[in-house]
């Protein structure tokens, strides 16, 4: 067996479809120092990042955070993004994908002269506690009101003794939860306390893989499979992240708007397939026999109990319910469309 | 300690000589490393195979890995529990999990064999 290579911790601490269950149903743990983090500083820096962005990020008050695409002029994607605007700091913070880090920092420096990117990565670590027990772990380590943190609310507050640390309800996963940037000298010591204080309710580290699956679950998109340089956001199901507002311009405004009003040619769905094989990236998907799009992404999910998976297909074979067929290294296997996303959790009253 | 009745493969497989068969399988390394296993097909017996030519595949949660022969010959029998019960390979690799037995047709065995020491070395270097 070969192709082993490429994989360093975290990938998974355990099995991998264990980890998925204890984020479902306690909580999970995630080191995710390789995420890019960057700080966008100067006056204009939020102006600055709404002109580079899908999603109207200069209206975004303080204490909230913001999903958005970073698009070339063509309306391909180079990156998917979270800025966040917390009360707690003067500018605007960014986080991006670990492997388009330098590439999305030229990218903006090139285009927004005026606004300084300064890369934090090293500087400043992220964890993630996400599950339905998240809140109930961290409320003890920290003095703020998490409860009325909302989803996508953002603040900085004091963490196991750190002051100014930015807290945000986001994850990745499907499930309620936090993502915390603490220093990164402290990383190791956040997380052995975070997971001692946290082990009583069933926090778990969780590594990469079960992230992967729980984020294919919850209908989140991967960039290198979802979304990548050929794929537009409308395609990919990301309308919700491109604002058209009057008088707004951004890179890649003027493509996307032809999409838009045209409706895009290829889609990504879900699938569900009764074949224990997984499809994994790239295999053909075939309508009659005939090639017709390929997979984004595959997995075992244990939350749906059957093997699930994303590809992109002709719009036209995109509605839930149509029958296809993706070609596992030489066999054929039935795949159903089926709405995205595979799993939606039960939101609690609070 | 990995037993030391066979050989290994720089690809994880270990090939066992019994009277005129080689009995194969993976190792505890590989299981490893691929982690849950989801899916086993294995070439059918009576079927001619090359020296390292993948005699099946394996599957798991994150991964797809080819099961390369480390010799060549007649597949004369195939563990035909383990597709249904990947457990077995799981936990028991090197006993209730073997994969495959070759007659070999030659002599000749994979250029790639190593002892059970030589295999360790490697691993320590992976």
């Amino acid at each position: 067996m070969v192709e082993f290579a490429g994989w360093r911790m975290p990938v998974q601490y355990g099995p991998i479809l264990e980890e998925v269950r204890v984020v479902r149903e306690r909580a999970g743990l995630f080191d995710l120092c390789h995420m890019g983090r960057i700080r966008a500083e100067g006056e204009n820096s939020l102006e600055d990042l709404d002109r580079l962005v899908t999603n109207e990020v200069r209206t975004l008050p303080a204490g909230r955070a913001r999903y958005a695409l970073l698009c070339k002029e063509s309306g391909g994607v180079l990156d998917d993004l979270i800025v966040y605007r917390s009360a707690g700091a003067r500018d605007p913070f960014v986080v991006v994908n670990a492997s388009n880090l330098s590439r999305d920092l030229a990218w903006m420096r090139e285009r927004a002269p005026g606004t300084r990117f300064v890369d934090l990565t090293d500087e400043v670590a992220m964890l993630a506690v996400q599950g339905p027990e998240a809140q109930s772990i961290l409320d003890p380590l920290t003095d703020l009101d998490l409860a009325a943190l909302r989803y996508f609310g953002c603040a900085h507050g004091r963490l196991l003794g750190l002051e100014g640390v930015l807290f945000a309800r986001t994850g990745y996963t499907g499930e309620d939860g936090f993502e915390v940037f603490p220093p990164a000298r402290e990383a190791e010591r956040v997380w052995e306390e975070i997971l001692r204080s946290g082990n009583a309710k069933g926090l778990r580290p969780i590594g990469l893989g079960a992230r992967d699956t729980l984020r294919l679950e919850a209908g989140l998109p991967l960039y290198g499979h979802e979304i990548d340089e050929s794929t537009n956001p409308l395609e990919a199901g990301l309308g919700f992240a491109v604002r058209f507002a009057p008088g707004r311009e951004f890179v890649g405004r003027a493509a996307l708007e032809a999409v838009a009003s045209g409706g895009p040619e290829r889609r990504v769905v879900g699938f569900r397939t009764p074949s224990k094989r997984i499809p994994r990236q790239g295999y053909p998907v075939l309508e009659g026999g005939t090639p017709v799009g390929r997979v984004c992404s595959g997995g075992l999910s244990p939350t749906v109990g059957s093997t699930i998976g994303t590809a992109i297909v002709p719009a036209s074979l995109a509605d839930p319910g149509t029958s296809l067929e993706v070609d596992v290294r030489g066999e054929r296997h039935p795949i159903e469309v089926v709405p995205l996303p595979f799993f939606h959790r039960r939101r609690s009253s609070a | 300690m990995r037993p030391r009745d066979r050989q290994y493969t720089a690809t994880h497989e270990w090939a066992k000589s019994e009277a005129d068969l080689v009995t194969v399988g993976i190792t505890d390394f590989a299981v490893e490393r691929l982690g849950d296993l989801t899916f086993l097909k294995l070439l059918k017996p009576s079927t001619t195979i090359g020296c390292d030519e993948p005699f099946g595949e394996i599957e798991s949660v994150k991964a797809v890995a080819e099961l390369y022969a480390p010799v060549a010959g007649t597949i004369v029998e195939v563990n035909e529990a383990a597709p249904d019960a990947l457990d077995l390979v799981a936990q028991d690799p090197f006993e209730a999990g073997w994969l495959v037995r070759i007659r070999p047709s030659s002599p000749q065995r994979s250029a790639k064999l190593l002892s059970a020491e030589e295999y360790e070395k490697t691993l320590e270097s992976a």
